[in-house]
């Protein structure tokens, strides 16, 4: 059961990545990103990780892919399209070499996957990983801070005199 | 459980597996989509009648005993009418867009619990789950309004955007409240712990979470981005027959699922005395909805600038500061005494309410906030 979602899922995937790198109109690149984002999120589900699923759709649908719109709209020429400037074959062979370095990455990786029965409720031991005693809460606490730092300085830059 | 499940294993001692793991769900999801339709159709002709009362008119009361088959008509009406695509527009994301913003809603019902056990699938990240698949719909307005070809259309999508962000963090953390208190993000676990209702132990977070969702659902006095004095009708501008009557009850929908959400986190859901419990649902839902169109009929629309500033300047610190005292009291107060709580908050929520509206009064020579 399990298998053919993924399956469906994982091939979805794999095509609305290559529409938002494919597509010539800007603005449907994107909505096949938004799409890219919902798919994965199906595939969370498929792992039991619920929290995450539903986390990614707030975060990346909602949010994310609505600021990656918002800038769209606001790249000029966007009704010519993504036009192919003088960097097309340095960045053929910059594409080239991460994929390749991805490839033989997850190729020679040894993946270790769990016996264990996943988590029910995923969200209680998130939590407690997160801020429990041991856990990762200075540096929780530092990105938000850089999230911040990063959100007033752009309100700076566009600020007006 | 839920009852579903046990339906589901009730089948399974005589059904093959699959068919007791499908049909379920099929049930459930004819279930629910049938109450949500019955009840948009409802919606629509009290909110026509009661704006009648209100603007003090008749309003629709014609076709049947007291107008009630006017909705009807006008369904047929708007499905009887040519669908009209813009020439240079985008096809495709023209036909798309009122399914992107209408499924998100319908999908908003899985986890609203009508009594105990009687949820389609009891999430145990509800409440967040309302909240993420609740702005997977802003992305159909935008397209909506990308693909219209119509500069109202996009003025209209790209107000939606800013009124959407802004408004979804004070909703986020005046739920953040709840589920302190509550300890779990289940939307059954809430109802469930709510022996008094949260509307009355956290006044404040009810009310930023309401005037959050009424602009969440883009209604007056929130409706910007249909607002017919400055950009003809927004975003379904070009927009008719079928794929127009998506919009119409997506609004509708919306509504109703906000009125659902805010009945369970606030109002105690289901809960209540003498009457069985799914009658109990409904008449919080529909107080709710009564409240969402009374603030229609009485407000006047606000203006863009006053609009963020009321997010940002108004909600999100009060939300904040909520969330702290909810917090502290969670932390010190104890159990056995709610409603030393409750008075507490109710003085807080007052004297907080008091002090911004305060701050930001107009007038006197001040235009903006």
């Amino acid at each position: 059961m399990f298998d053919i979602v993924f399956w469906v899922l994982a091939v979805v995937t794999v095509i609305a990545a290559l529409a938002v790198v494919l597509l010539r109109d800007v603005f449907r690149a994107a909505l096949c990103l938004v799409f890219l984002f919902l798919t994965v999120a199906g595939v969370y589900i498929t792992l039991h990780a619920d929290f995450l699923a539903v986390v990614q759709i707030l975060v990346y649908v909602g949010a994310i892919s609505v600021v990656i719109i918002v800038g769209i709209m606001l790249t000029r020429e966007m009704w010519h399209g993504s036009s192919s400037g003088k960097l097309r074959i340095p960045a053929l062979v910059v594409g080239l070499l991460l994929l390749g370095t991805l490839v033989f990455t997850a190729i020679t990786t040894q993946w270790y996957t769990s016996d264990v029965p996943p988590l029910e409720p995923t969200t209680a031991a998130i939590g407690v990983r997160l801020f429990g005693e041991g856990g990762f809460l200075l540096p929780v606490e530092v990105t938000a801070v850089l999230i911040l730092a990063a959100v007033l300085g752009a309100i700076v830059l566009i600020r007006e005199k | 459980m839920t009852l579903l499940e046990q339906f589901q294993l009730w089948l399974a001692t005589m059904w093959p597996e699959w068919a007791a793991y499908v049909t379920p769900a099929i049930v459930g999801v004819v279930i629910v989509i049938a109450f949500a339709l019955c009840m948009v159709i409802v919606f629509i002709y009290f909110e026509r009648r009661l704006l009648g009362r209100f603007q003090i008119r008749l309003g629709p009361n014609r076709l049947g005993p007291e107008g009630i088959f006017q909705p009807i008509a006008t369904a047929v009406k708007v499905l009887l009418k040519e669908d009209i695509v813009p020439a240079k527009g985008d096809k495709w994301l023209h036909w798309l867009a009122p399914l992107v913003v209408f499924v998100p809603v319908l999908m908003i019902f899985a986890v609203v619990p009508f009594w105990e056990g009687a949820i389609f699938i009891d999430l145990n990240v509800g409440i967040v789950y309302v909240v993420a698949i609740s702005s997977v719909s802003a992305v159909g307005i935008y397209m909506a309004g990308w693909a219209s070809n119509n500069k109202y259309a996009l003025i209209s999508a790209l107000r939606m955007v800013a009124q959407v962000v802004s408004y979804e963090l004070p909703v986020i953390l005046s739920i953040l409240g709840v589920v302190l208190m509550v300890g779990s993000l289940s939307m059954s676990q809430i109802v469930a712990a709510q022996t008094i209702p949260f509307i009355l132990l956290q006044p404040l977070g009810f009310i930023i979470f309401f005037l959050g969702a009424v602009a969440e659902m883009n209604r007056s006095p929130f409706d910007l981005l249909e607002a017919d004095s400055e950009i003809v009708a927004g975003f379904h501008t070009e927009y008719s027959g079928m794929k127009f009557a998506m919009f119409y009850l997506g609004e509708y929908c919306h509504a109703l699922a906000y009125s659902c959400i805010i009945a369970t986190l606030f109002l105690g859901g289901w809960r209540g005395p003498l009457l069985p419990p799914f009658l109990w649902l409904l008449i919080k839902v529909v107080a709710v909805f009564f409240v969402i169109v009374w603030i229609r009929a009485t407000l006047p629309r606000l203006r863009v600038d006053q609009l963020m500033s009321f997010a940002w300047k108004c909600l999100l610190p009060m939300a904040v500061i909520n969330l702290f005292v909810v917090a502290a009291e969670v932390l010190w107060l104890p159990e056995s005494l709610p409603w030393i709580m409750v008075v507490v908050n109710f003085a807080f929520a007052g004297a907080l309410i008091l002090l911004w509206s305060k701050l930001f009064t107009l007038g006197g020579g001040r235009v903006e906030v």
